[in-house]
Parts: structure tokens; C-alpha cells; sequence
């Protein structure tokens, strides 16, 4: 089985909801013409990333009565969707979320669990921390959601796996940063290690869907990847433009690089387990 | 130590050409207005800016005062050409005289923040007469030592250049392709004759901006400097240069009432809505 992915790398209009939706019902047609199954976007892709005192503004609920989800979920008849977003939960708590909606239904929602604050970063002062990381069934297989600084630390993609994804959809918008005399930002050149890194440690397939445009002095560098199950790079979008590149994932792949080299088959959870029980009850 | 503060320059000027692309246009916009001094620094700018916007829809602006160095007006048109922007100059010297005559003992300070000035104004009418936003011409090396007049060379609509060291400018600017007499001339504010940063400074900015690396990027304590050579004094000295111009990049604090105040919790982006 095959998987022909999309993987939308977009500017957005920070806080225009209405704007940043209508360039996703475009992106998603030129999918759709490109016979895409799934497309994905970035890291709060309906509403721009340093949104501080506009959170509360722009937050939806991703239901087929919410104005800006039923569009979306009606698209998601002909192809799957993961959308960007900013979920306000029943006691109006705000959460940097990603959907992913299938068949006219929302299959799963992430709530981004690490929230940077430090440096430029600034996301627990504006948003709820989610409390789970959970792997979902779709048409394709089971698959797991994490968004940027969630997979800076290595537990949130590691209990996806354990829980079954093999394929993690990541995605970010990650602020350009560390000029040097080297042709990578120090940002994009650790984004793109710890990817393949994945990659090869959990032979899953990882994709990265990373915005582009600018945010007041921020640049947002784009350049969006898949990793194969043997870390091998399948794609690379285009650095600071926007862009819908197209990947062919091949899901045999996992089967083959899983027959070769059995870390899944291998890995002690129970130890883990019983580790991480020891470690914390110190 | 070996201090690299080399940069990867065709990086650097994708991002920043893009980087001006998307703060004018984003506004309605399409071009820009710069003070055009004959140094590297607006140099750079005024190519940058040329190269994001395309040459005809930047103004460069020359504003002598009547001490300026000739070679200062030669420099700046030989940067213009070369980037085929428009020039156009304006003398400051009718805006700035009255003041200097009011008081005979003013001093050389007062009177560079009195040019300053009088150029931010200059840049601002013709922004709106040119429907273009100011593009600043403040590097990274003199924001942080303060070296600057606050609400003139320091005012602009957007600065392309406020993150890379003196160093970074240089050789970003060589790239670019600034004509020659421009990198190699002393950097100058060329507020009277034969003045150089350099010597205002006390310290040459090879040595400053290295320093600065290590105190700014790389998190370095003062102790740590100096382990790593460093003379004391001079690492103070910086330190408390830095300190002292806090205020230069900052908008003025606004006095705590209500609930929700400008400048401490009314929190938006410029870019707000675009």
C-alpha cells in the first residue's frame, strides 16, 4: 500500500482565521489534483504562531458546526486533512492543536504538550499544556500527531511508537535562528537530525510539515521532509517559500526495514517501565 | 580562541531580502526610503532593500550637513548607482544651524544628536511623500554598545541589518557587491572631521564584536570572557556600556493604572492581522 502525501508549507495572516482557511481549501484542490490521500499542514496553520493576547480570538472547535471545521470537514471526504490550530476546550482552556479529519470526521486530536518558554518562546504563558500523546487508527494505519517542541524531547515519539504509530506526522512553525558560516540555520539543522534520527531508531516513517513567511523579525524556514523507515530522506520542500510537495510513501517499506533490523520487536517497554517506576519513585 | 563569527551570506540574504519583502508589502506597501550616509552600514541596507523590492522602489537619501566629508557624498552616490536606486539630497544644514547658533558652547554630542534628528525627520517626510516605508541602518555591534542617537539613526519602520555584527556587515557587504571605497574606508559618523567610531570608541570593532559574541549568543559571563582572553577592563567596560543603553531599545515604559496597559500586557504583534 501506497500513501501519495501533500505536504503544505504556508504562510499565514496572523489572527485573519477566514484568510488563512481559504488558502487551506486552495492548497487542499491542488492536492486533491495531485491525487494526494492525505495532506498535511503546519503547526497552527489557521491562525499564525505568535499569537499572544489574540489566542482567545481565534480558537475553534474542530465540530461539523464550528464555522471554519465544516468546510475542512466536508473536504475531508475526497482526501485526509491535518490542520493547524487553536482548540478551546469546555472550560475555556486554549491548546495549540493539530486535527486530523477523515471521511468527513475527526479521527483524532493532538494537544501540543511541551510549550516552549524560554528564549523567543513564550507559549505557557498563553496556552494549556495537553496531557496525552496517543497513536490513532486511519485508513493508512495507525499514525501519531506531535507538534514541534514535542518532538524535541525524545518520550513523546517513543510512547507514540509503543502505542503503535508507524508513521508520526510532525509538524512546527519554527522560528529561523543560529546564522553561521554553515548553509543551515542551527534550528533547521537540529530539526532535521532529530528527524531522521527517528526515523532510523523506530524504522517508522516520519513526516515534517514546517511553515514559511515572517512573523514581525521571525523567519519560519519551511523545508518540509519525509524520512523513510531506513532514515533515508524521501523529500525535502524548499527553504523560506511556500510550497505543496508530494512524497510517495511506500508502507511495505516498514515491513522490509522491520524484517531486516527488529528494533521494534526488540525494545523492552517493560523495562522501561520498570526503570522509569525505580527513577521517579526516588 | 578561535571566535568565528563568519556567516553563511547567501543564507543571510535570502532571509533578509525576504525578510523586507514581507514587512513593507504585508502593510500596503511596495517600497522604501533610506538615509543613504556613504558608510557600509546604510550601504548594505539600501542593497538589500534593492535587491527585495527591485531598484526602482528605493530611495536613497543623502543629507548632508556642511561639515559632512565630500567623500561622504561621493560614496553615497557610487552606492545608489550601483544598485541603480533612486537619490535625491537633502541638506540638513538650514534645519540644524538655528539650533547650533542658539548656544555657543554646545557640544559635539549635541550636535550629532541634532543631525540625527534632524535625518529621522527628513527620512519620515519622505516616506510619506514617497509612499515608502524607512528602512533602518542599525547593526547589531553599535544597538548594543549605544552607540547611537535614540529617535534618529536608530528610528526606522523596519531594520534588515540590527542582528549582524560590524564584522557580519562587512563581509555580507562584500558579497553584495558595495563598491570597494566603501569597505574600506574607517567606519564614521562623520559628524566633524577626521572622526572615527573606532577612536571614539576606544576599542576596534574586531575586538568588540568578538567580545559581544561571547557575552550576547554565546551566554558567556564576564569571568568566562576573560578565561577565554579578555582583558577585565575592557570586558566591563563593554558590560556597562550595554547596560547603560538599555533604555535606546526600548519604548519609553508607560506607568502602571487599569488592568491592561500599552507596552506591559496589551500584547499584539506589529504584525497583527497580516
Amino acid at each position: 500500500m501506497q500513501i501519495n502525501l501533500a505536504l503544505a508549507q504556508i504562510t499565514t495572516k496572523l489572527g485573519n482565521v477566514q484568510a488563512n482557511l481559504e488558502k487551506h481549501l486552495d492548497y487542499i484542490k491542488q492536492a486533491e489534483a495531485q491525487k494526494a490521500d492525505l495532506i498535511v499542514f503546519p503547526e497552527l496553520s489557521l491562525t499564525g504562531y505568535i499569537l499572544q493576547d489574540l489566542v482567545s480570538s481565534v480558537s475553534h472547535q474542530p465540530t461539523d458546526n464550528d464555522p471554519v471545521f465544516k468546510p475542512l470537514l466536508e473536504a475531508s471526504q475526497n482526501l485526509d486533512i491535518v490542520v493547524g490550530f487553536v482548540d478551546e476546550d469546555a472550560r475555556h482552556r486554549f491548546y495549540i492543536a493539530s486535527a486530523y479529519l477523515s471521511a468527513g470526521r475527526v479521527l483524532h486530536v493532538h494537544h501540543k504538550v511541551y510549550l516552549p518558554t524560554y528564549a523567543l518562546f513564550d507559549e505557557a504563558r498563553f496556552f494549556a499544556r495537553g496531557d496525552s500523546i496517543r497513536a490513532f487508527d486511519t485508513r493508512f494505519g495507525r499514525m501519531g500527531m506531535l507538534i514541534c517542541e514535542d518532538f524535541w524531547h525524545a518520550s513523546p515519539p517513543y510512547l507514540l511508537w509503543l502505542d503503535g504509530a508507524d508513521i508520526l506526522l510532525f509538524s512546527s512553525a519554527s522560528p529561523g535562528r543560529g546564522l553561521s558560516r554553515h548553509d543551515k540555520l542551527e534550528s533547521a539543522w537540529w530539526v532535521e537530525n532529530v528527524n531522521q534520527s527517528y526515523a532510523n531508531l523506530f524504522t517508522s516513517y516520519v513526516v515534517h510539515s514546517n511553515r514559511v513567511g515572517y512573523e514581525d523579525g521571525l523567519n519560519f524556514w519551511g523545508a518540509a521532509t519525509v524520512h523513510d523507515p531506513r532514515g533515508e530522506r524521501l523529500v525535502l520542500g524548499p527553504y523560506f517559500e511556500e510550497a505543496l510537495t508530494m512524497a510517495t510513501l511506500d508502507l511495505n517499506q516498514i515491513r522490509r526495514t522491520r524484517a531486516r533490523l527488529p528494533l521494534m520487536r526488540d525494545e523492552r517497554a517493560d523495562l522501561v517501565h520498570k526503570e522509569l517506576t525505580r527513577i521517579l519513585s526516588k | 580562541m578561535n571566535i568565528d563569527l563568519s556567516i553563511h551570506t547567501d543564507l543571510a540574504r535570502k532571509i533578509l531580502t525576504g525578510f523586507i519583502k514581507s514587512e513593507i508589502t504585508r502593510f500596503g506597501f511596495a517600497r522604501a526610503v533610506i538615509g543613504l550616509s556613504g558608510g557600509i552600514d546604510s550601504a548594505l541596507s539600501c542593497a538589500l532593500a534593492a535587491e527585495a523590492l527591485g531598484p526602482e522602489n528605493v530611495l536613497a537619501i543623502r543629507m548632508p550637513y556642511k561639515t559632512s566629508s565630500p567623500d561622504s557624498l561621493v560614496d553615497a552616490e557610487k552606492t545608489a548607482t550601483r544598485f541603480g536606486v533612486r537619490m535625491e539630497t537633502i541638506e540638513i544644514t538650514p534645519m540644524v544651524e538655528p539650533m547650533i547658533q542658539r548656544d555657543p558652547q554646545i557640544s559635539n554630542l549635541r550636535k550629532g544628536n541634532l543631525m540625527a534628528r534632524s535625518r529621522m525627520i527628513v527620512l519620515y517626510d519622505q516616506s510619506q511623500a514617497f509612499k515608502g516605508l524607512v528602512v533602518g541602518t542599525s547593526n547589531k555591534t553599535e544597538i548594543l554598545l549605544g552607540y547611537t542617537t535614540l529617535w534618529g539613526d536608530m528610528a526606522s519602520a523596519l531594520n534588515p541589518i540590527g542582528d549582524l555584527y560590524k564584522t557580519q556587515v562587512w563581509q555580507l557587504s562584500r558579497v553584495m557587491g558595495v563598491p570597494q571605497s566603501v569597505i574600506d574606508k574607517p567606519p564614521s559618523a562623520d559628524l566633524w572631521q577626521g572622526q572615527t567610531d573606532e577612536s571614539d570608541l576606544g576599542f576596534t570593532y574586531a575586538e568588540a564584536d568578538k567580545l559581544l559574541f561571547l557575552l550576547v549568543d554565546r551566554r558567556y559571563s564576564v569571568e568566562d570572557c576573560v578565561a577565554a582572553g579578555f582583558k577585565k577592563e575592557f570586558v566591563d567596560q563593554v558590560v556597562e556600556r550595554i547596560r547603560r543603553s538599555q533604555y535606546k531599545r526600548m519604548m519609553p515604559p508607560i506607568a502602571k493604572l487599569s488592568n491592561r496597559t500599552v507596552g506591559i500586557d496589551f500584547l499584539y504583534l506589529r504584525d497583527w492581522g497580516t
